[in-house]
């Protein structure tokens, strides 16, 4: 196909007037609202139902709520999750008869999408999604939070049933 | 070839079924599924659960035993007032049964929701979850939420019934599978219950803890999480394991397993109904005899010398000692395992005849038999070396005449598939005076100290094969992991020597043979396998 040329007339091929409209747009904008953030030196304001890192929690007793079911490792969609389960030893307190908590749990935060899955699925609400939204570090194996840095983010979430401990 | 059977009707399809089968083996044959826990094919009929009621009318009959007609023409039928299990009912001439009818549905919601009243919420720890009958029957038949107000029933939990298994009473569902399996199939009446109704609870006699080498079978059977493998608990969740159809390489009867695997590593075998091998059983010294496959010793490079090398390397450096060990006059011997595949023995035969080697034996192994399934020959596939030739007249007949013939310095060079020859009569003194020993080996021992090249080889579970049991049945497993390293697959291996030491003028080709082509030079060259493929062997077996 041949691409045909158009005409430009002599104020065309001058070139000034668009110049001048396009100085005028921007000029216009000047004296607005701004609208750009400051990040990160100004932070977001997050929403109420705002989903960050997923964290693990202890109950009031200071027990790990998890107890290495690895549905949220079956349910994480990037497969971000790894659960390695363990046993509670044998002398734990008589509420301590879970028998079961992670030997380590690891979430790997350059796959975390923040979907809130786990959240969703954990049947022992062990796994909470918080505000956090800006994990970064200078090696990925600082991504990868093992379970105390995960407690440790997490703090303590009431548990108003504590099942466990009436077994 | 007439089979008396008898037809029925089960939810309107007709069944024919041999007299004596019980409704829920028909309805089975009707692809109809009639839920239940008690009952099991293996195990006497206990008829507890109740899970299985199901509708059943019989043709009414006149007084010359005939069917009455109804005025449409049909037979007659009466069912019966109340709902009849189907686990405990025989098949009879003209039975209707209906499993799916709105009585039926509600008995099943009735049973599911006594189940469920003092069942605990332990699924999120339940070692059974992603497996569990129990789980799987509420999805059906459950309620949701529960109309039980008052306190739930505790019974003990985390019991250890011995060092096989775990028992969680709160979980059990009451079927007495277990008691009956200890009893009938295992020979040892231990298990029982203490208490009624809903404190029923599950225990062994004082004393009497389960010790025979069936223990196991008891948590397969077990329709619930009540009794766990202690080697298995809290270890990985069953819905992220593979299942890869396998064999127990521990003794001669073959039995047919399942591996579950994750990721490479090995957490657990189960076992695989075989009814000409094992039925639904495998014995504890089988199942629990798998974590060799994962020890941190595993050879995984190829090593001259004790120095690790790369394959073609090693493969060239055999090649190369033994010819020139043949061209100085020298013997060659050759040790197999009757530990080792068909394929595997063959190739390892046709490696010696090539070699001019006419001294070749496998080790034998043997221990204490019991009554169920455990072999004395505790090799899984002596039969098979049998059948290659690696083993001839009574096995390991030969393996003095071969330390003899080292100790005379007439045999330079010994080659060893897969054994420690060193607790064989072949001490490492012996070793010492080789020229050449090669060693094919998954885990260090004395013999591959002693070896001038070792290559590692691949454990069951990471590799195919066919194993011949003590019956004659051919089998076939398959590779549920990798080789750890550069270890690779024996046959593999042997394929690659073989074609080095043959090498005829002609470049070895560079693709190594499938197991199929290997199997398939294997079926040509011996009578007893004439026309046989590994397709045709099935997951069954294959009787010789
Ligand atoms: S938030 Fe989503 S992506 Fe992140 S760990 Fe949970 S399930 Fe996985
Ligand atoms: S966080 Fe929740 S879902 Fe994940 S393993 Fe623990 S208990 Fe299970
Ligand atoms: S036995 Fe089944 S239903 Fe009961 S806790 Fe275990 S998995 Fe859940
Ligand atoms: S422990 Fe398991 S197999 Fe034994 S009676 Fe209870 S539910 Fe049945
Ligand atoms: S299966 Fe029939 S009563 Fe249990």
């Amino acid at each position: 196909m041949k691409v045909r040329r158009p005409k430009l007339t002599f104020l065309d091929r001058l070139y000034l007037p668009q110049i001048l409209a396009g100085m005028w747009t921007t000029l216009k904008h000047m004296p607005r609202k701004k609208f750009t953030r400051q990040y990160p030196e100004e932070k977001f304001k997050l929403l109420g139902k705002y989903r960050g890192a997923p964290t693990l929690v202890r109950n009031q007793d200071g027990q790990v709520k998890c107890v290495s079911c690895q549905l949220c490792e079956f349910v994480c969609p990037p497969k971000a999750i790894r659960v390695i389960p363990g046993q509670r030893d044998a002398g734990a307190p008589a509420e301590a008869r879970i028998e079961k908590e992670p030997a380590d749990f690891i979430i790997d935060m350059t796959r975390c999408i923040y979907c809130g899955q786990c959240e969703e699925v954990c049947p022992e609400q062990a796994i909470f999604l918080k505000k956090d939204f800006a994990v970064t570090g200078y090696k990925r194996a600082e991504l990868q939070f093992h379970k105390d840095k995960l407690l440790e983010l997490g703090g303590v979430h009431e548990d108003p049933i504590c099942k466990w401990k009436k077994k | 070839m007439s089979v008396e059977t008898v037809n029925l009707m089960i939810d309107g399809r007709a069944v024919q079924a041999v007299p004596g089968t019980n409704l829920i083996e028909a309805a089975r044959l009707a692809g109809i599924e009639i839920p239940h826990f008690c009952y099991h094919p293996q195990l006497p009929i206990a008829g507890n659960c109740r899970m299985c009621l199901v509708e059943v009318g019989l043709p009414q009959l006149g007084p010359d035993r005939k069917p009455v007609l109804a005025a449409d023409g049909r037979p007659r039928v009466n069912f019966g007032p109340k709902l009849t299990i189907a686990c405990n009912t025989t098949v009879s001439e003209g039975m209707v049964v209906l499993t799916r009818t709105p009585r039926v549905i509600k008995a099943r919601r009735g049973v599911m929701e006594f189940l469920l009243i003092n069942h605990p919420l332990d699924c999120p720890i339940c070692d059974q979850a992603g497996e569990c009958r129990l789980q799987e029957l509420a999805v059906d038949y459950g309620q949701g939420c529960s109309r039980f107000v008052e306190e739930k029933e505790h019974k003990p939990k985390h019991v250890v019934l011995n060092a096989k298994v775990t028992l969680d009473d709160e979980r059990c569902v009451l079927c007495s599978r277990c008691v009956r399996f200890m009893r009938e199939v295992a020979g040892q009446d231990c298990l029982g219950f203490v208490k009624r109704g809903s404190r029923s609870t599950l225990t062994c006699y004082p004393g009497q803890e389960p010790n025979t080498n069936y223990d196991l079978n008891i948590v397969d059977l077990c329709p619930v999480g009540a009794l766990t493998s202690t080697d298995f608990r809290f270890r990985q969740r069953v819905w992220f394991l593979k299942e890869t159809r396998s064999l127990c390489p521990h003794c001669a009867t073959g039995c047919n397993t399942l591996i579950g695997s994750r990721e490479d590593v090995v957490y657990r075998q189960t076992p695989r109904d075989n009814p000409a091998v094992n039925q639904c059983w495998l014995c504890d010294f089988g199942r629990l005899n798998y974590k060799f496959i994962g020890d941190p010793a595993r050879l995984t490079t190829p090593l001259i010398g004790g120095a690790g090398v790369e394959w073609p390397a090693a493969i060239a450096h055999v090649a190369e000692r033994l010819a020139a060990i043949r061209t100085a006059g020298g013997q060659i011997a050759g040790i197999g395992s009757a530990r080792a595949t068909t394929e595997e023995l063959f190739l390892f035969a046709k490696l010696c005849q090539g070699l001019d080697s006419t001294l070749l034996d496998s080790v034998p192994r043997s221990g204490a038999a019991d009554k169920l399934l455990l072999d004395t020959d505790r090799n899984p596939n002596m039969r098979g070396a049998q059948l290659t030739g690696v083993a001839s007249g009574t096995p390991g007949s030969r393996l003095a005449e071969i330390a003899a013939g080292i100790a005379r310095g007439e045999i330079k060079a010994l080659l060893v598939l897969g054994e420690d020859v060193t607790a064989a009569g072949i001490g490492a003194d012996l070793l010492a005076k080789l020229e050449l020993l090669v060693v094919l080996a998954i885990l260090p021992g004395a013999t591959t100290q002693a070896a001038h090249v070792v290559l590692p080889g691949a454990a069951f579970a990471e590799k195919g094969g066919t194993f011949v049991n003590a019956k004659g049945r051919m089998q076939q497993f398959h590779p549920a992991v990798a080789a750890p390293g550069a270890a690779r697959a024996e046959w593999q291996v042997l394929s690659g020597l073989l074609a080095a030491v043959a090498k005829d003028g002609k470049k070895p080709s560079p693709e190594s043979p499938s197991l199929g082509t290997v199997f398939a030079t294997m079926a040509a060259e011996i009578p007893a396998l004439a026309g046989w493929t590994l397709e045709s062997i099935g997951e069954q077996g294959r009787n010789l």
